[in-house]
């Protein structure tokens, strides 16, 4: 049976292409895999097209990515107040930006996961966010059409992870990692702690092992900024 | 305009929170929302949801007490209530979009009397911008609160006829507390239910820039 427990962090993530499209987990300081942000940042992928809820704060999660040109196009609701790295960036051109209201977001992710070619919602209807979008009336509400987000890979932080894959999260910390998880070709996942397996009780997984391609073991950096 | 009194940002949120009902799943926004919580009335139990997956959420917390993978939207560490829940963001979204929620309170730069809401970027502004939760909130709440300052620092109308400032959604507020005024959007057109102590509704109508009845 195929290994997924990595020996380090930048085995992990040793064969990430210049180019990748690449979700990243993370909300408010929680949940952002930052020693695998850290060790993509020591490889010097280049040409990435970013999906995350915001770029970074200050040098810490995707800022430090931002300060060292890595990333060339960002999928995000909120790049954030404190992401000066992909504002110079971004005022610059050196980096264009999709914007998109942070539940759409999400679901497009699912979308992706599920197989599902898109959805119909009223969320952006009249507003820059339907520019270009086919536009029709469903029980004579205005809603616009959304199509699914795909990633090579996601980036993702876990709490506790068994060998198989199975994954837990602590508090609000889940917020966008289950999504991601699902939604990329290829799972990388940052826990606190890999237990034996079957050491995670299976009505407490969150993430079934399914979606899990490789688990590290990371305790370097929780927070940043 | 008048000098007289106006509500400061603390006694708007005090005032928006006696629009909340005893029970009610709740989500607050940035700005004079955010201070909702530590003014609600009395006896008066509500649950708040943040986007980033809680529902019953506490009160801030205190020095000590921090965990930072425990934070509100706002990426300020919270504290849980008895019976708190957890889920991913696609869940905290599909109650915002879904009707789930029985109020959410936004800030606003612009309302019109249609119940447009701006209020996510003000036209010029330097840098990206972010939308952020707001779109998918303003679409989906039962009952969409606004509260905000009456007028921009300069004087202008913040309720309009017709938003000039980036819409956020269509047709989505209920109710507009600011600093002079409470006001119900409804299909005639605004509405005003109260007045601040010491305005009159001419003085409030010569700063609103459409019909108040």
């Amino acid at each position: 049976m195929k290994q997924k427990i990595f020996p380090n962090i930048d085995a992990a993530v040793a064969d990430v292409p210049d180019g990748a499209r690449i979700m990243f987990g993370g909300f408010g300081g929680a949940g952002f895999p930052n020693n695998l942000i850290q060790a993509l940042a020591r490889k010097g992928t280049k040409n990435i097209t970013a999906i995350s809820n915001n770029c970074g704060t200050r040098d810490g999660e995707l800022g430090l990515m931002f300060k060292n040109g890595q990333i060339s196009h960002v999928i995000a609701s909120f790049p954030g107040p404190h992401a000066n790295y992909f504002q110079e960036r971004f005022a610059a051109k050196e980096v264009t930006l999709e914007l998109v209201p942070q539940g759409i977001l999400c679901e497009r992710m699912r979308a992706a996961a599920a197989g599902l070619l898109g959805f119909y919602t009223t969320v952006g209807v009249g507003t820059e966010v339907a520019a270009g979008k086919e536009e029709r009336i469903i029980d004579q509400q205005r809603c616009i059409l959304e199509t699914p987000i795909h990633a090579d890979y996601a980036f993702i932080k876990a709490q506790e992870g068994d060998e198989l894959g199975n994954l837990t999260y602590r508090l609000a910390a889940r917020n966008f990692n289950p999504i991601m998880a699902m939604a990329a070709k290829t799972t990388i996942v940052e826990v606190e702690e890999i237990v034996p397996t079957g050491a995670i009780e299976p009505e407490n997984v969150v993430t079934p092992a399914i979606f899990v391609h490789r688990i590290v073991q990371a305790k370097g950096i929780r927070y940043a900024g | 305009m008048p000098d007289k009194p106006r509500l400061t940002r603390e006694e708007i949120a005090a005032r928006a929170a006696k629009e909340l009902r005893d029970g009610a799943y709740v989500n607050l926004g940035w700005g004079i929302p955010n201070l909702i919580a530590d003014y609600l009335p009395q006896g008066l139990t509500v649950f708040f949801h943040s986007e980033n997956g809680i529902l019953g959420m506490g009160r801030r917390a205190k020095p000590g007490e921090e965990d930072y993978d425990l934070v509100d939207a706002m990426k300020v560490p919270v504290t849980l209530m008895p019976g708190a829940s957890f889920f991913h963001q696609a869940d905290a979204h599909l109650m915002t979009r879904g009707g789930h929620l029985d109020v959410a309170v936004l800030g606003g730069f612009q309302v019109s009397e249609k119940g447009d809401l701006a209020n996510w970027k003000v036209p010029g502004a330097r840098g990206s911008g972010g939308i952020g939760g707001a779109m998918d909130i303003a679409a989906g709440a039962k009952v969409l609160i606004v509260c905000m300052e009456h007028t921009t620092k300069e004087g202008a109308p913040k309720i309009v006829k017709q938003c000039s400032y980036p819409l956020t959604a269509l047709a989505c507020v209920d109710i507009i507390v600011t600093d002079l005024a409470v006001i119900d959007i409804r299909p005639q057109g605004l509405v005003l239910r109260e007045t601040t102590p010491g305005w009159t509704k001419n003085e409030i109508q010569e700063l609103t820039g459409a019909p108040l009845s």
